[in-house]
């Protein structure tokens, strides 16, 4: 944690850390607080008088039907994201892995759109799946699809679905490329001698050796999928049609912003916060496997 | 490495230029997009080809923006985002290291409590406490300003655990050779630890220039005039009115302005790029 | 120029543990002193309560009539030498060396001429320009100790100065050291694990253990008169054969009262293959276990019969009833066969029981 040769000052350490604590506790732990008891108090309808209500906002939250399909829907679009952008970028760096001629220049041509600022991304997908003008769209039509996201709210989520997963490929195959790097090639090797066929050897010597990294990249992929999207659904769908797009994060920014509902606003970044710990500890309990691994 | 026969490797060449065209085909249509005539994009017919409006959009769009939605020249907007990425980048890492070089080398009352007090922000990411930051930015009458929008996105435990874990890497000797040379704290900092973060410094600000570049949410809040909205918001706003007025050439000749800074420095700078992406997730 | 005079120096650490126990040395003008001992017997802290890198929690450092207790290492006057030379990468072998002085604020003219001239008689002239890490691992030993030489300091420290390198070029190094040291005239305490090295370099030997001095005084004294039983068994190589005599035996000849265990020691090259016992000296009968010829000489190791009631003294130094001799080039016992090797009188070391003590002739 700390080194053996160190210098001795009173104040100095103080200066150093104080611009980042300064920061931290104004920008951080008091709005976070904020966060905390606002959840606990009710506003009138025109922000006249609040009172303290204690876990009602919460309540509430657990009633709310719309709540509940909230919860529901941003686990299964983290779950749908994750899953397809991780299987496909796993499939990319399987390949970009073999000594193949320009594997430097397909590393470039793959990892750019990390790049892409979510809201941009949005505006590609919808542009390219846009019901009337959408180049896609055409022969989604000629296809027999009754292709219309801005009211089917199905082919909204899907639309979300594959824009946001589109984005996550280059990051998950940036990952999956150094850690299939990072096996060392005389197990692979030891596995051909052992004769194992190519498919063979990746399920089994391969794969569980990179069991850490998909651990890894599921858990980032989960966390970027809550949060990120934000971006990307503002842009397509504004959470609509109906509420078929909207997560949490997109529910807390709309119920406060829009909806002028505070205190639950407050109670569901509350809730939010929590998840984070949640994941960030068990990324945290993953990492420390990692080095033991 | 195994040796693999030919016709895998065919088949490795033709999966990966199949994904290649599918990371690469909305930007595709976009770039194409913005050389086309609105009328006949709003019409459905779109050619897959790239038209002859090139320099008519991307002038507009840079110096003019729409003309009916925000009026805003794009221009302007990039110049904000700019501004913004770089004080958020900028910023980070200068706290973030000198923070980090008290915690490591420094002995002092209350280091580790507040080490956990800049560890902790980790879990509290800008989305879980959007509305209390936005009341207290407001009171600090930083709305509509640079240092609204950077300074409550400045505070980062990622870059002063890299730096923390980066300074426990240097040998304990140099500093010793130092004190020895008769460099006190601070000399020691500048002419031997700052020089020695270089890299580090570089990977990790190409990685918060990308991040800041691609702010959404925050900006959204914050920034109410039209003159301060950073270009990720300035898309947005574009395509709010009603479908049929969207002005989709320049709509989408924003969207390639917004990728062109962050997707030039990923690939001018890939080795730096892949260092920090990998350094600062571990 | 100056002494350094360690007075009953102790260092506990904040845990408790105590890493020095009260220990007396005194460096005269232009020394070489050489700290040797095993790992985690405290050298390389006292050295570094020398250098002001480690606080001293007892007692007093004195260098050149000043007692430099509670003053920092750039004031004290010294230079150091680092294990991995602790060279600044980002800086060129020029700026390496010049850092300390630029940092006491000498006028640049100046530090280009001593630099320059501590880089002639180091050969690194050509190299000035180059970073530490386009250097090989003998070119960057050299620069750690151009850093140290062109400060003039009162007092040269070493801590394992040549233990990064190979074989070959540690022999060479230390011959230069020595040379530059004699040079230059400069008091130096220098810190080792490697008893040749140490045998080799040094004035005055100070043979550590447990945080606690053994035997201080010239390196040839100590290796023909070692004070315990540690120090006969580290310094010399092979190491000295120690072996638990019967209280009535030998002993009785050299002194001490009857009925007291001892530890007799013979060094390996101190027995000859002969039939006869030297008078007042001892024989032993030996089965060849293993032999090693190097070629200017051949190392035996040998049990000694059941009967033989000595055993090894110091658990961890020789197996229980092994010998270790050692013979010219030209002979090579073959294994199995019984050998009777004997040491004359005036070659036994006699030690206390529990080995803290040498018995005097």
């Amino acid at each position: 944690m700390q080194k053996q040769a160190i210098f001795q000052s009173k104040l100095l350490p103080y200066a150093l850390v104080a611009p980042q604590l300064a920061i931290v506790l104004i920008f951080f732990y008091w709005p976070a607080l904020q966060a905390v008891i606002q959840s606990f108090l009710l506003q009138d309808a025109f922000g006249l008088s609040t009172s303290f209500v204690w876990f009602d906002n919460y309540l509430e939250l657990l009633q709310d039907r719309a709540y509940f399909e909230a919860i529901v829907r941003t686990f299964f679009f983290s779950f749908a994201i994750a899953v397809s952008s991780l299987s496909f970028a796993l499939l990319l760096a399987v390949m970009a892995d073999k000594p193949l001629r320009g594997s430097m220049l397909y590393r470039t041509l793959l990892i750019w759109p990390y790049a892409v600022a979510p809201p941009v991304v949005g505006v590609l997908w919808i542009f390219m799946l846009h019901p009337s003008l959408g180049v896609l769209s055409r022969y989604l039509r000629v296809l027999g699809i009754d292709w219309n996201p801005l009211l089917d709210g199905d082919q909204a989520a899907t639309l979300i679905i594959l824009a946001a997963a589109w984005k996550q490929i280059s990051y998950n195959f940036l990952f999956f490329l150094a850690g299939l790097q990072s096996i060392p090639r005389s197990v692979l090797e030891a596995a051909a001698i052992d004769g194992a066929r190519p498919m063979r050897r990746f399920w089994t010597v391969t794969f569980p050796l990179l069991s850490p990294t998909i651990f890894f990249l599921l858990v980032v992929n989960i966390v970027y999928a809550f949060f990120d999207t934000f971006g990307i659904i503002d842009t397509m769908t504004r959470g609509g049609p109906g509420k078929s797009t909207e997560t949490l994060v997109y529910k807390v920014y709309s119920d406060g912003l829009l909806g002028g509902n505070l205190g639950s606003s407050a109670a569901q970044s509350v809730i939010l916060m929590i998840m984070v710990i949640v994941l960030t500890g068990i990324q945290f309990r993953f990492v420390e496997r990692k080095v033991t691994y | 490495m195994v040796e693999e026969e030919g016709f895998r490797r065919y088949v490795a060449h033709i999966i990966l230029w199949i994904g290649i065209a599918i990371v690469a085909f909305p930007v595709y249509i976009a770039i194409v997009a913005s050389t086309q005539d609105n009328a006949l994009i709003a019409n459905g017919q779109m050619s897959l080809l790239p038209g002859g409006h090139f320099f008519k959009t991307y002038y507009q769009t840079i110096f003019i923006g729409t003309s009916g939605s925000t009026r805003e020249p794009v221009g302007n907007m990039m110049l904000n985002s700019l501004v913004m990425a770089l004080l958020i980048a900028v910023g980070k890492i200068a706290i973030s290291i000198i923070s980090a070089y008290a915690i490591v080398y420094f002995r002092f009352p209350f280091r580790m409590p507040i080490f956990w007090l800049i560890f902790i922000t980790l879990m509290l990411p800008v989305e879980v406490r959007i509305y209390p930051t936005y009341k207290i930015v407001a009171d600090l009458h930083m709305l509509d300003s640079y240092a609204g929008l950077s300074l409550p996105l400045i505070a980062s435990a990622t870059a002063t655990l890299l730096f923390r874990q980066f300074f426990m890497t240097v040998p304990d000797e140099l500093l010793e050779a130092s004190r020895i040379d008769g460099a006190g704290p601070l000399r020691f900092f500048w002419d031997t630890l700052l020089p020695l973060s270089r890299t580090n410094m570089a990977a990790l600000f190409v990685i918060l220039f990308i991040l800041g570049w691609n702010q959404y949410l925050w900006p959204l809040l914050i920034t109410t005039r039209d003159d301060m909205q950073t270009i990720q918001i300035g898309i947005r706003k574009m395509i709010t009115t009603t479908d049929a007025l969207t002005e989709w050439p320049i709509v989408m000749a924003t969207a390639v302005l917004a990728m062109l800074p962050p997707v030039f420095v990923v690939v001018a700078m890939q080795k730096l790029f892949v260092r920090g992406l990998v350094e600062t997730e571990k | 120029m100056a002494n350094v005079t360690l007075r009953n120096v102790r260092k506990t650490y904040p845990g408790g543990f105590e890493a020095i126990k009260g220990i007396d040395v005194d460096v005269g003008d232009g020394q070489f002193c050489v700290l040797v001992g095993p790992s985690g017997c405290g050298k390389s802290t006292l050295l570094r309560m020398v250098a002001g890198l480690e606080t001293v929690t007892g007692g007093e450092i004195d260098i050149g009539g000043r007692v430099v207790n509670q003053i920092e290492p750039a004031d004290r006057d010294i230079a150091m030498v680092f294990q991995n030379y602790a060279l600044y990468p980002h800086m060129s072998v020029y700026n390496n060396m010049a850092y300390g002085l630029r940092n006491r604020g000498m006028a640049e003219a100046e530090i280009k001429t001593r630099v320059g001239e501590a880089a002639r008689v180091l050969e690194l002239s050509a190299m000035l320009e180059r970073k530490p890490r386009q250097l090989s691992g003998g070119q960057r030993q050299r620069v750690a100790m151009g850093r140290a030489i062109v400060r003039q300091p009162k007092v040269f420290l070493f801590d394992e100065p040549l233990s990064n390198l190979d074989a070959k070029l540690r022999i060479a190094m230390r011959v230069e050291i020595r040379r530059l040291q004699r040079r230059l005239n400069t008091t130096s305490i220098y810190v080792t694990h490697d008893q040749l090295e140490a045998m080799t370099l040094a004035d005055i030997l100070v043979v550590m253990n447990g945080g606690q001095v053994e035997q201080v005084g010239n390196p040839l004294a100590i290796y023909q008169k070692p004070a315990t039983t540690f120090v006969a068994s580290f310094i010399g190589a092979p190491p000295m054969n120690l072996m638990s005599t019967r209280p009535d035996e030998i002993k009785s000849q050299l002194g001490g009262s009857a009925g007291e265990a001892g530890i007799l020691g013979i060094r390996p090259e101190d027995f000859v293959i002969t039939d006869q016992t030297p008078a007042g000296g001892v024989a032993l009968p030996l089965t060849v276990e293993a032999i090693e010829r190097v070629g200017a000489e051949t190392f035996v190791y040998g049990s000694r019969a059941q009967e033989d009631q000595r055993v090894a003294a110091t658990p961890g130094e020789l197996p229980p009833g092994e010998v270790i001799v050692r013979l010219p080039g030209t002979e090579a016992p073959a294994i199995g066969q019984q050998i009777r090797v004997a040491a004359v009188r005036q070659k036994l070391h006699l030690f206390s029981g529990d080995g803290r003590k040498r018995l005097e002739a």
